[in-house]
């Protein structure tokens, strides 16, 4: 005989927000002392940040009357804000880093559109860029504007700029290095992997060192490097084997097939490398690639160690000043700001990409 | 059919792929030659210019600087050699012995020829380090020593600071990888927002943080932070009382070493008697008898080992005591905790990559929660883990350097001081680069030997 029950709801503690609640922070029991403890870490940690940041702070730019506030004294930021922007760059010429900069920005926006992408235009617009935003910020020759020599250059701007033209000049040479890595060439194969390893054995700090001070005694008498250009090469000779390293996994991730199916439409080596092998590795290393820059981004704070003045140093530069004097903390805490909404936005769009990206079956 | 095919024409060589390959590989070795050598003849011009002789002559000269943190450096005297020696024959003999034992009949040793086996291992060295006990002379820098000294002091304090940084950074990455692991939402989002937090910083960015804003909240000598003289915390640092060796000192060591081996061997022969007869022996009990039973004697034997040495305030500082500098406190805390953050997603990575059937079957065949993570979990997890955290190790004997920012004396740091005081940048740099190459070879030959021990065995 069949009994009829009829449906009932689920028991109030297991749906809904309390459901949520009891399952997610207090059962079982230790877990609720989790939570308690987790809740206290937080206040810990959060309030009294709170009270210097918030509550007790001042915005006033008047370095006195902040300085009756126990709080942040968000002024300081406000009054260096250019400063930590541009460093000592002239204060009448910071119009052509700005210039520069909604240059970038107008063209990355462009390209967000997806029916300008495909266009050849914004290409010939994004090779041109670089040579426009270097001609603009360090003017000079048939530009017609005042020379504002790279000892001037400074801040989050120098920071960026050191970043992306390391990143641009490592790209090929890794891709090279990664290509000969692969290759069965019997003396530049353990002539790349001999580079690799050892740029990736040593620290930056001592390939920093190298460029700055062993590179002038390589080169010939009376041939002078800039100080920026110095901290590049050391850059890019320092991650071009890390960079070499991820196109190498990119390249050993494609079929065998792709190289034979090459290889019968008689392909040379040049032709079938750019043509089939390397629009593919390249895919699937755009991830890792932008870890890369990530990393690139991040040591480029070290460059502050052997004399530029890149954003890290701006904070020793403007609290040294006697009108904001020793206020570390605001500093920190503003480059802090920069450096992880760059790095976060930059690391959440990467795994945009792994997600949108099929997986690297072939 | 072979009259068909295109008569074999020989092929040009710059049409074939190999002389192509050789010629591109000819030419690159002599750009290279080319480059080397004019770098060797401006670096001569260059040097000379300067009035800067090359060459190592320059590492025995007189330092002349103070370092802040001197570690002892071991210098090994003759006798050192003997210890080798017996180590090696004692070891290789004992193996023999145990391999032919083997060889004769599958029981394990009988306990007359696992003693001697011990002895011959354990007793033929301690015995030669004990003839020999005045063969590692620890010697300190002083401002009078050689550039070599100060070199390899600052060696000791990189070595220092990466083991101590490896050790600590893997134990805080695993709770905060089974933070993000755990069911409680809060908890996990806590350890996550820390993660997104530290590996989104710059490593140097979280030093300076440390060293100039948190250490310097620490209140000044006068109004130190005291714990009944035992701990003492200012701005000068944290100070603990050190232990002093006495005259017992070497046999309390020696048998802690004796009581540590012999406990080995005993877990070992029990799981050989679990494997061959199911039988489990009891060692719970004998191994930590011999485990306090044996320093116990020695101590009685031998006297007190080591007596306490505390911190007194002389003058304007703490005398006497261990101390932890605010630049090594700073360096240590602030790479183990950016490391962390990384250590934490490869191993939390690395255990959700175990498929969920593993766990599931594993709870059907009624294995205790623990059973599960230890014979089942983590084995697997760590095939996926290991290569990853050898270059989170690497970067942290590398990010050491960064100590050069915040005056921690270490390698690179003291190599820049000398750097600055004779000129010899390229030995400098040479030197630097030879150094952190070894350490760097050394941390991934070891973790290899790990890694090829956990990977999986494919038959």
């Amino acid at each position: 005989m069949v009994q009829d029950i009829p449906d009932r709801l689920p028991p109030v503690t297991q749906v809904g927000i309390i459901g949520w609640v009891r399952k997610n922070l207090l059962y079982p029991w230790y877990n609720a002392v989790l939570t308690v403890v987790s809740c206290w870490a937080i206040w810990a940690a959060v309030a009294p940040f709170w009270e210097w940041a918030v509550t007790n702070a001042t915005i006033t730019l008047d370095p006195v009357v902040a300085k009756e506030h126990s709080g942040a004294a968000w002024g300081f930021i406000r009054d260096m804000w250019p400063v930590f922007m541009t460093g000592v760059y002239p204060a009448d010429e910071r119009w052509r880093p700005l210039i520069a900069l909604c240059i970038v920005v107008i063209l990355v926006s462009l390209s967000l559109v997806s029916s300008f992408r495909r266009t050849r235009w914004i290409r010939v617009l994004w090779f041109v860029s670089p040579i426009v935003v270097f001609a603009l910020v360090h003017g000079g020759g048939i530009t017609g504007l005042p020379t504002v020599g790279t000892h001037y250059w400074g801040g989050l701007m120098l920071t960026i700029m050191l970043s992306i033209v390391a990143m641009l000049a490592a790209f090929p040479l890794s891709v090279l290095l990664a290509l000969g890595r692969t290759s069965d060439m019997p003396i530049a194969k353990p002539f790349c992997v001999a580079y690799i390893e050892l740029i990736r054995g040593v620290p930056l700090i001592t390939i920093l060192f190298m460029a700055s001070v062993v590179l002038p005694l390589f080169l010939p008498s009376g041939m002078e490097l800039d100080k920026v250009l110095r901290a590049v090469v050391g850059i890019t000779m320092f991650f071009s084997a890390y960079l070499a390293e991820n196109i190498r996994g990119g390249l050993q991730g494609i079929g065998k097939g792709q190289y034979e199916a090459a290889d019968a439409l008689g392909m040379g080596y040049w032709k079938k490398t750019i043509v089939v092998i390397l629009p593919q590795a390249l895919r699937i290393v755009i991830p890792p690639m932008v870890n890369n820059f990530i990393g690139i981004l991040k040591d480029t704070s070290l460059v502050g160690i052997v004399g530029l003045v890149d954003l890290l140093q701006i904070a020793f530069a403007t609290t040294s000043n006697p009108k904001w004097f020793g206020r570390l903390e605001e500093a920190y805490v503003f480059i802090a700001f920069w450096y992880w909404i760059l790095c976060f936005a930059l690391s959440s769009y990467s795994q945009y990409l792994e997600r949108k990206m099929p997986s690297a079956s072939k | 059919m072979s009259e068909r095919l295109a008569p074999q024409e020989k092929v040009p060589f710059w049409r074939s792929p190999q002389g192509r390959a050789w010629t591109f590989q000819l030419c690159m070795v002599g750009a290279f030659l080319w480059l080397a050598v004019s770098v060797y003849r401006n670096t001569l011009v260059n040097l000379k210019t300067r009035g800067i002789s090359s060459g190592f002559g320059f590492l025995g000269n007189e330092a002349g600087f103070r370092i802040g943190e001197v570690t002892g450096i071991p210098l090994p005297q003759g006798g050192l050699l003997w210890f080798l020696v017996s180590l090696v024959a004692g070891l290789c003999v004992s193996q023999l012995i145990s391999k032919q034992l083997k060889r004769k009949s599958d029981r394990p040793m009988n306990s007359k020829w696992l003693s001697v086996c011990l002895l011959l291992s354990i007793g033929l060295p301690m015995l030669t380090l004990y003839i020999f006990r005045d063969s590692v002379e620890i010697a300190h820098y002083t401002e009078s020593s050689s550039y070599l000294m100060a070199l390899l002091t600052g060696l000791g304090n990189t070595l220092k600071v990466t083991v101590i940084g490896c050790v600590a950074s893997t134990v805080l990455g695993l709770l905060i990888a089974l933070g993000r692991l755990s069911p409680n939402w809060l908890l996990s989002n806590i350890c996550r927002w820390y993660v997104e937090l530290n590996r989104n910083l710059p490593v140097l960015l979280q030093l300076f943080f440390w060293y100039f804003i948190v250490l310097q909240q620490l209140p000044n000598v006068r109004q130190s932070f005291d714990l009944g003289g035992w701990l003492i915390l200012n701005k000068r640092g944290l100070y603990l009382p050190s232990l002093v060796p006495q005259q017992g000192a070497w046999i309390f060591c020696a048998s802690i070493v004796i009581a540590l081996a012999a406990i080995w061997v005993m877990k070992r022969r029990a799981r050989r008697v679990m494997d061959e007869t199911g039988v489990p022996s009891k060692i719970f009990l004998p191994a930590i008898s011999i485990l306090i039973g044996l320093p116990a004697l020695a101590w009685l034997a031998g006297g007190q080992p080591f007596s306490l040495d505390f911190p007194v305030l002389k003058g304007f500082n703490f005398k006497g005591g261990t101390g932890l500098t605010p630049e090594f406190t700073a360096l240590v805390v602030g790479l183990t905790v950016y490391v962390s953050a990384f250590n934490a997603e490869i191993i939390r990575s690395g255990i959700e990559a175990v498929s969920k059937g593993q766990r599931e079957a594993a709870r059907a065949l009624a294995m205790s929660e623990r059973q599960v993570m230890r014979i089942v979990i983590l084995p697997q997890a760590m095939r996926v883990i290991v290569p990853p955290m050898t270059s989170e190790y690497l970067a942290i004997a590398k990010n050491s350097s960064l100590a050069v920012a915040i005056g921690y004396p270490e390698f690179v740091s003291i190599g820049g001081t000398i750097l600055n005081q004779s000129g010899q940048a390229v030995e400098i740099v040479g030197i630097w680069m030879g150094v952190y190459l070894c350490i760097s070879l050394l941390i991934s030959f070891g973790m290899n030997i790990y890694n090829s021990k956990v990977a999986l065995v494919e038959r």
